[in-house]
């Protein structure tokens, strides 16, 4: 057989010096740059292209876009094989590797067209009925239904390719590049406004590409072309191919996803652009109804504006002799293309008794094909593929709702091709989305916009506007009204012209035709769902009578062309088992994306380890050198230790530990929050919104600051300093910085905006370290004098500035750890210097850095509650903080909240001590029990909030939050941690491991 | 994607903003005047109308500044917006 | 007619002619005992056990639109019971309970499928976090597993569980009893059940006012009339403010959109439910094939039941990023439900401050895990006028008494949760 036998040997809008060869389940196939995968396929004469998804019927190709059903294959291998494309969205490349899907061991033997023998008993939501047996059963069944399901097989691996993003602004946006928004660009941009269009094909021009058409007296393509070239010469205008607007959200942004095909390349493969405009128009087209009769789904049946379309865009004929069926006009449009390829045209099967309009029929005669006047197909015959059509006169009754039964002796036509056309659907998906009401229009029998919602208008065909001509006017006047509408001067200018349509006989309305037996088979509504005709009576029989309830139960519009083709029927004949009109029972939501678009490109370049941003302190790189092991907190990487040569992790910390606790250690802090308050009325918006006072505080001093959320429970703790009276210099926890800088202006802003009060984050401006154990302030003098850090200088909880290896820095004296400690904040920039010199200060002394592990650990040994025990659902009692609240006179946030029952019943959990008894470790977040093999479910007297090994005390310690805690001191306990399988005997204690009466920090 | 009228900014991406809730729940002034009960009503009831809803939004990768817009909850449209003591046209604050 | 493959086979010889409508449409009669406001699972669910239960069947459930049609269709169908806090645990685990037997009960297969549900941990800290609710879990009798890395990457190969991953994998909680159900069969399971022990369920019928005298309630407003009541009880997610405030009820709950999207359907590669805190996500694999994917919610009040983009573009992210097979997939479909934000991320289970009206609302991000569970102590609440056990600590008067129950600790900010 030669190759391309179905592909006439001139016309189509080919590259035919440059043919493509590729391969379809292993076979090699050639087809020509120009083509689509579907065109290819067809020119070669591969009828069947995949499986359906239930019943695993044959099928081929049905349509020539985004409303395709059936044709889906996967295209590429391995990491970068796309599952589930649409033959007909698919540019013809050299070498593309396609498989067709769904189907084992091969496409034309399947085994699971079984399930076509079973069909009888798999009728629509046949798994609601059965597979109920004892629990567990259904997951007997599962996985057999799961395995038959689900279309292709997803790729394997990583995406080898990248995505991109564009963010734009523009005064119209127009969304199609048919006749419609050609027209429309060109009246929008014509007094400078800026304009974007944007269509989902690679070349502009839309249906002006599917048949003859003449435009402004020329020839439609090279109108096409002269309409493009103004466009590109406007500076201001941005034409997008191959991108399809997807998404129509609120305040006119539209979300358009562009294929760029840089498979491989460093260009992205795509591109979603966020496209702002001020004004949009909808020129989305109409896409074609099928029929639906029984054996409607028989590769070699498809819609008859595709067949005209491979025809004359790719001189592709999808078969030798057709037939077509249809009940409006426009189906004849096809008869003289298919001619032109070839194609004999048997017989047009039309379904209105009084036929077409006499321009159609013309078509017809031209091309010696009979029309039989109110005839329809009840019936296909062949195997894989189309043999011939059964044809049986219209019953002349029961016609109004648009189901038609037939009568009388069939008649047999041969034929490998069946055109079928049901009427048109204006592509309503983006108005929809925009929250514009759809208006039925009775004439076309379709849905079409309605009210808007938003600054859109729609245009042309989109519009349920019929002919070039008007499509043309309407465009243009959309076009100028859109320009116009931001206020931008438009064209003076005319719209193109086209010759006027021809006149058409009415459409019949028809959603579907019956069998005089009831039989013929299979009559599909949705293709691609496998949903049949008697699937949708049978969802009315049983009170599934919603329009969703039917899509639900019945998976009709569900599946990847989202019922373009077949949507409408089904729901019609749903209403007129119903007897209601169609507009009545209405059609399922629209929802983005109008189309699938694929998930790597809306997720764009911010992925794996971009997915969100790390923070890094200034000390990072100074971590990194000594090779600390990095963990996250929050959004930063902070050290967890420094193993020396030879040292565990766990021997280093607690190596870290006892260095702290001996001698001296130096901890980078750089991660707290620190906001700068200042203001006339810092001190006093301070009191508000701290829980323990904190405007008397002195100029040089430095407090401990507990704040609460408005509901009484704590928020946040950290400590406020004065560096001087001007300014109050905070620090919040590490993962609260944010929150807190919004609370307080939040409060500053809204609720006491008579307050003269300012803050701002100084996180990234300081860095912070702190340098603790009882030889830090002998390190210290080293470095800046020892009277800057005497006590007289810098008593405990003060702070003072000082001068580190000539840089400013700001001490101070509070701790974490309980020893005595200072914390040195220096501008960020100067943080290794300073971190550097201390260290070398503080070799005579055995310093030590120390990580966030020894940090944790010295900060339990302490009793000092952090993230885990300020978990949300703590109020400062619990975590023994009341009595920093008892003095405080003034208002603040949470105290009112505070005095409810449930937070100050006695009987609240409170923070304590846990030191194991057994020698064994206290599980993380371990559950408090007397008896943890009594019955569940046990009720626990509270949980471990910090754990962990005690160098200090040489044994596992914890912190808790338990029941009547105070009281419970010395009881033992059982810390249970199920989930690490550790049951560990505990005492109660105070939860001041370390120094309890606190004379370390103040030495 | 809602387009937020800043005062102070001009008309920037929802993105930008962070969400504060009911603009109509104030505080109350004299927090010692009202009961406990009434007190921890304003912390928690909310009016959560369908339609017109007053609401704060606060410009954090802008200004900062905590503005009061006026939106519909059904249709998402933005009906104005003001600073924090500054009035919306069209209705009542 | 009862289900069976029996009965499918017995009706596949005369062409499934005989089946008859799930449930009845009666219309309206002019009082009920107890007329139940909304008409989703919970709705539903509440009817069946008042019936079934309670011997209570005076009963109509009135649907402003289709059944089903709000938050029972519209969720990522995620079954667990994995709770930290006793009142949760508890409540939850007794839904679980139900819905192990609720195929079988209801004689409707709601596919319920215990295929796990993993929650991922990202760092030590919140390791311990899962520690500390999978130990409180096993102390309430409920199923908790502690994966490790290499655990979590064995259960579900197509993690990245890469150091190098920005939110790498430290482990995860697992609850191998936890998984998914077949969203709309819930509800239609419930309905038909209901129906025929006697329940009146309501299409098309719009509640729009709550006549209350003498602080008691006496009946309902609504587009198809006046229809008196003894009890009314309000679950209607999505709208729990504005009809509480037909009886002068304000509560503490902020309407939030949450959206939720599916890839095209593939041939299976995910086994179980993931979900991932830090990064927002919750990914599973319905039967049909299709990756489907909740987040965050959009973050500002909306009665719409439609999202924005940058959300959408965040679970992609995010899931792309946990799952680089999901790049080359395609997006299907989107949608958005509006959540009940309560003000501590618990619903409310209980009696209103008005005498015999109910409310079943408040449910956040996981009314639909509760499905059953909550039909069955609200329809205790309602028949003896009084909260079950396992629904008392849900009242609503724990905002006042500080009784929170407040699973993240995050306080009154809706979405916190």
């Amino acid at each position: 057989m030669r190759s391309q036998p179905y592909r006439a040997v001139n016309g189509g809008a080919l590259d035919r010096t440059r043919p493509l060869r590729f391969t379809f389940d292993g076979r090699t196939y050639e087809g020509y740059e120009g083509d689509t995968l579907a065109s290819a396929l067809l020119a070669n004469g591969v009828r069947l292209v995949g499986r359906s998804f239930k019943y695993h019927r044959p099928r081929g190709v049905y349509g020539l876009g985004a409303e395709e059903p059936n044709a889906l294959v996967r295209v590429g291998e391995g990491a970068a094989a796309t599952p589930n494309l649409k033959a007909t969205e698919v540019l013809l490349r050299d070498a593309m590797v396609v498989r067709s899907q769904n189907r084992w061991p091969s496409l034309s033997l399947d085994a699971g067209a079984l399930a076509g023998a079973l069909s009888r008993v798999l009728p629509a939501g046949f798994y609601y009925k059965t597979f109920m047996g004892p629990p567990g059963w259904w997951m007997l069944f599962e996985p057999f239904i799961r395995r038959a399901a689900g279309l292709g097989r997803p790729p394997e691996g990583t995406d080898p390719d990248r995505y991109g993003r564009r963010f734009a602004h523009c005064d119209v946006l127009v969304v199609g590049a048919g006749p419609a928004g050609l027209a429309a660009a060109l009246a929008a941009s014509s007094g400078g406004a800026r304009v974007t269009l944007v269509d989902d094909a690679d070349r502009l021009g839309g249906s002006l590409l599917q048949g003859p058409a003449a435009v402004d007296g020329l020839d439609a393509a090279r109108w096409v072309g002269r309409a493009a070239r103004t466009l590109d010469a406007r500076p201001r205008v941005r034409v997008l191919r191959r991108a399809l607007a997807f998404g129509y959200y609120d305040d006119n942004l539209v979300a358009v996803c562009e294929q760029v095909d840089g498979e491989g390349a460093p260009a992205p493969r795509e591109r979603v652009w966020w496209i702002r405009a001020r004004e949009v128009v909808l020129a989305t087209g109409a896409v074609e109804r099928g029929l639906v009769f029984p054996g409607n789904d028989r590769p070699g049946v498809m819609l008859a504006s595709a067949a005209r379309a491979y025809a004359w865009r790719h001189a592709v004929a999808c078969g030798r002799r057709a037939v077509v069926t249809t009940n409006n006009d426009s189906a004849y449009d096809a008869i003289p293309a298919l001619a032109g390829v070839g194609c004999e045209v048997a017989a047009v099967v039309d379904l209105r008794a009084g036929g077409p309009g006499e321009p159609a029929a013309a078509l017809a005669e031209a091309a010696g094909a009979r029309i039989l006047r109110g005839y329809a197909v009840t019936a296909t015959d062949g195997g894989v593929s189309l043999q011939g059509v059964e044809v049986r006169a219209v019953a002349s009754s029961a016609e109004a709702d648009g189901v038609l039964e037939t009568r009388g002796p069939p008649e047999q036509i041969a034929c490998d091709l069946l055109c079928v056309s049901g009427g048109w659907n204006p592509a309503v998906q983006l108005f929809s989305q925009s929250q514009g009401s759809l208006r039925w229009d009775a004439a076309r029998a379709a849905f079409v916009p309605g009210q808007s919602r938003q600054r859109e208008r729609s245009a042309g065909a989109a519009a349920g506007v019929e002919g070039l001509a008007a499509a043309l006017e309407s465009g243009h006047a959309a076009g100028e009204a859109a320009a116009l509408a931001c206020g931008l001067r438009a064209s003076a200018g005319t719209s193109p012209r086209a010759e006027p349509a021809p006149e058409r006989a009415p459409l019949r309305p028809v959603w579907r035709i019956a069998h005089p037996g009831g039989s013929g088979g299979k009559a599909f509504v949705d293709l691609q769902n496998d949903v049949t005709v008697d699937d949708v009576l049978l969802a009315e029989r049983e009170g599934y009578r919603h329009p969703e309830h039917l899509k639900r139960y019945t998976t009709l519009g569900m599946g990847t062309d989202q019922g373009r083709v077949g949507g409408l029927n089904g729901v019609a004949v749903l209403a007129s088992r119903l007897g209601r009109p169609v507009e009545a029972v209405g059609l399922t939501t629209f929802r983005a994306p109008t189309a699938p678009v694929t998930v790597g490109a809306i997720a764009g370049g911010e992925v794996g380890a971009q997915l969100a941003p790390t923070r890094l302190t200034p000390l990072h790189g100074w971590h990194e050198a000594a090779g600390a092991p990095m963990v996250p907190a929050g959004a930063w990487l902070r050290p967890r230790c420094y193993p020396r040569d030879g040292e565990t992790q766990a021997e280093a910390i607690r190596r870290e530990v006892t260095t702290v606790r001996g001698a001296v250690g130096l901890v980078d802090v750089s991660t707290l929050g620190k906001i700068e308050v200042r203001g006339r009325d810092a001190g006093a918006f301070l009191e508000r919104i701290y829980a323990n006072p904190v405007s008397d505080l002195a100029p040089g001093r430095v407090r401990y600051g507990l704040m609460l959320r408005e509901d009484g429970l704590v928020f946040d703790d950290g400590t406020l300093a004065r560096p001087d009276a001007a300014s109050w210099y905070l620090t919040t926890t590490t993962a609260n910085a944010a929150r807190v800088l919004a609370h307080l202006e939040r409060y500053a802003q809204t609720v006491w905006p008579s307050l003269a009060v300012h803050m701002v984050s100084v996180t990234d401006q300081w860095a912070a370290m702190a340098i603790a154990g009882p030889a830090a302030r002998a390190v210290l003098a080293r470095v800046c004098g020892a009277g800057a850090v005497s006590d007289g200088a810098l008593p405990f909880m003060g702070c003072a500035s000082a001068e580190i290896a000539g840089v400013t820095v700001r001490l101070l004296r509070i701790t974490f750890s309980g020893e005595l400690a200072y914390e040195v904040h220096v501008g960020a920039d100067h943080g290794r210097l300073v971190w550097e010199t201390l260290l070398e200060a503080g070799a005579a002394h055995g310093i030590a850095p120390y990580g966030t592990e020894a940090m944790g650990v010295l900060r339990i040994e302490k009793g000092h509650p952090a993230g885990p025990e300020l978990d949300g659902n703590t109020t400062p009692r619990d975590l023994r903080l009341d009595r920093l609240l008892a003095r405080k006179a003034e208002d603040f946030v949470g105290r009112r909240a505070l005095e409810r029952p449930g937070l100050v019943d006695p009987s609240r959990p409170r923070l304590v001590g846990l030191v194991s008894e057994d020698g064994q470790r206290i599980g993380a977040g371990a559950q408090l029990v007397t008896n943890p093999a009594a019955p569940k479910p046990l009720r626990t007297l509270g949980h471990v909030t910090s754990a962990c090994l005690s160098p200090t005390l040489g044994r596992p310690i914890a912190l808790a939050l338990l029941t009547d805690g105070d009281a419970r001191r010395g009881e033992l306990l059982c810390a249970a941690a199920p989930v690490a399988g550790l049951h560990t005997r505990v005492r109660v204690t105070d939860p001041v491991f370390v120094d309890p009466k606190g004379r370390r920090p103040r030495g | 994607m809602l387009l937020i009228p800043c005062p102070h900014c001009g008309p920037r991406a929802q993105v930008e903003f962070a969400y504060g809730g009911d603009a109509t729940v104030a505080r109350p002034v004299d927090p010692d005047a009202v009961g406990a009960r009434q007190w921890l009503d304003h912390v928690y009831l909310r009016e959560n109308p369908k339609g017109p809803h007053l609401e704060w939004w606060q410009h954090v990768a802008g200004c900062r500044a905590w503005i009061r817009v006026r939106r519909d909850t059904v249709t998402h449209a933005v009906l104005g917006a003001a600073t924090a003591a500054g009035s919306i046209e069209g209705g009542a604050s | 007619m009862r289900y069976s493959f029996l009965a499918l086979a017995a009706n596949a010889l005369r062409g499934h002619r005989r089946w008859r409508p799930a449930w009845r449409s009666p219309q309206p009669q002019r009082g009920y005992e107890v007329v139940i406001v909304g008409g989703g699972g919970h709705a539903l669910a509440t009817a069946y056990y008042l019936a079934k239960l309670h011997g209570v069947t005076d009963v109509a459930v009135l649907e402003r639109g289709w059944i089903g049609g709000g938050n029972t269709g519209r969720n990522t169908t995620i079954v667990r019971s994995n709770y930290l806090h006793d009142a949760n645990a508890h409540f939850y685990e007794h839904s679980l309970k139900l819905w192990e037997g609720l195929s079988r009960d209801l004689n409707y297969n709601v596919m319920f499928s215990p295929r796990g549900v993993l929650n991922l941990a990202h760092s030590d800290g919140q390791l311990e976090t899962y520690s500390r609710r999978g130990n409180a879990m096993r102390m309430n009798g409920i199923d908790a597993v502690l994966l490790d890395r290499e655990q979590v990457r064995a259960m579900v190969p197509d993690l990245d569980c890469s150091p190098q991953a920005r939110y790498p994998v430290h482990g995860g909680l697992l609850q191998p009893r936890g998984g998914t159900a077949r969203h709309d069969a819930v509800a239609w399971g419930f309905a038909r059940a209901a129906s025929a022990l006697g329940v009146d369920i309501i299409q098309q019928c719009e509640v729009t006012g709550i006549r209350v005298e003498a602080g008691r309630v006496q009946g309902v407003e609504t587009t198809r009339g006046y229809i008196g009541a003894s009890k009314v009880a309000i679950a209607v997610a999505g709208h729990s403010s504005r009809v509480a405030a037909m009886a002068g009820v304000a509560l503490p709950i902020e309407s939030h959109v949450l959206q939720a999207m599916v890839t095209e359907p593939v041939k299976p590669f995910l086994d179980t439910v993931v979900t991932s805190g830090a990064t927002h996500l919750y990914v599973s694999q319905t039967n049909k094939g299709e990756v489907l994917l909740g987040g965050d919610i959009d973050g500002y009040n909306s009665y719409a039941q439609r999202g924005n983009l940058p959300i959408v573009e965040d679970v992609l992210r995010a899931a792309v990023s946990l799952f680089p097979r999901l790049s080359r997939l395609r997006l299907m479909r989107t949608w958005g439900g509006i959540m009940d934000m309560t003000m501590d991320g618990s619903p409310i289970i209980g009696k209103l401050p008005v005498g015999g009206l109910y409310l079943n609302g408040g449910w956040c991000y996981g009314g639909f895990k509760a499905t059953p569970g909550s039909g069955w102590v609200f329809a205790h609440t309602v028949a003896h006028d009084e909260p079950h056990a396992l629904n008392a600590a849900f009242s609503l008067e724990r905002f006042w008494s500080g009784h929170l129950i407040d699973e993240k600790g995050a306080g009154a900010t809706p979405g916190a949760h």
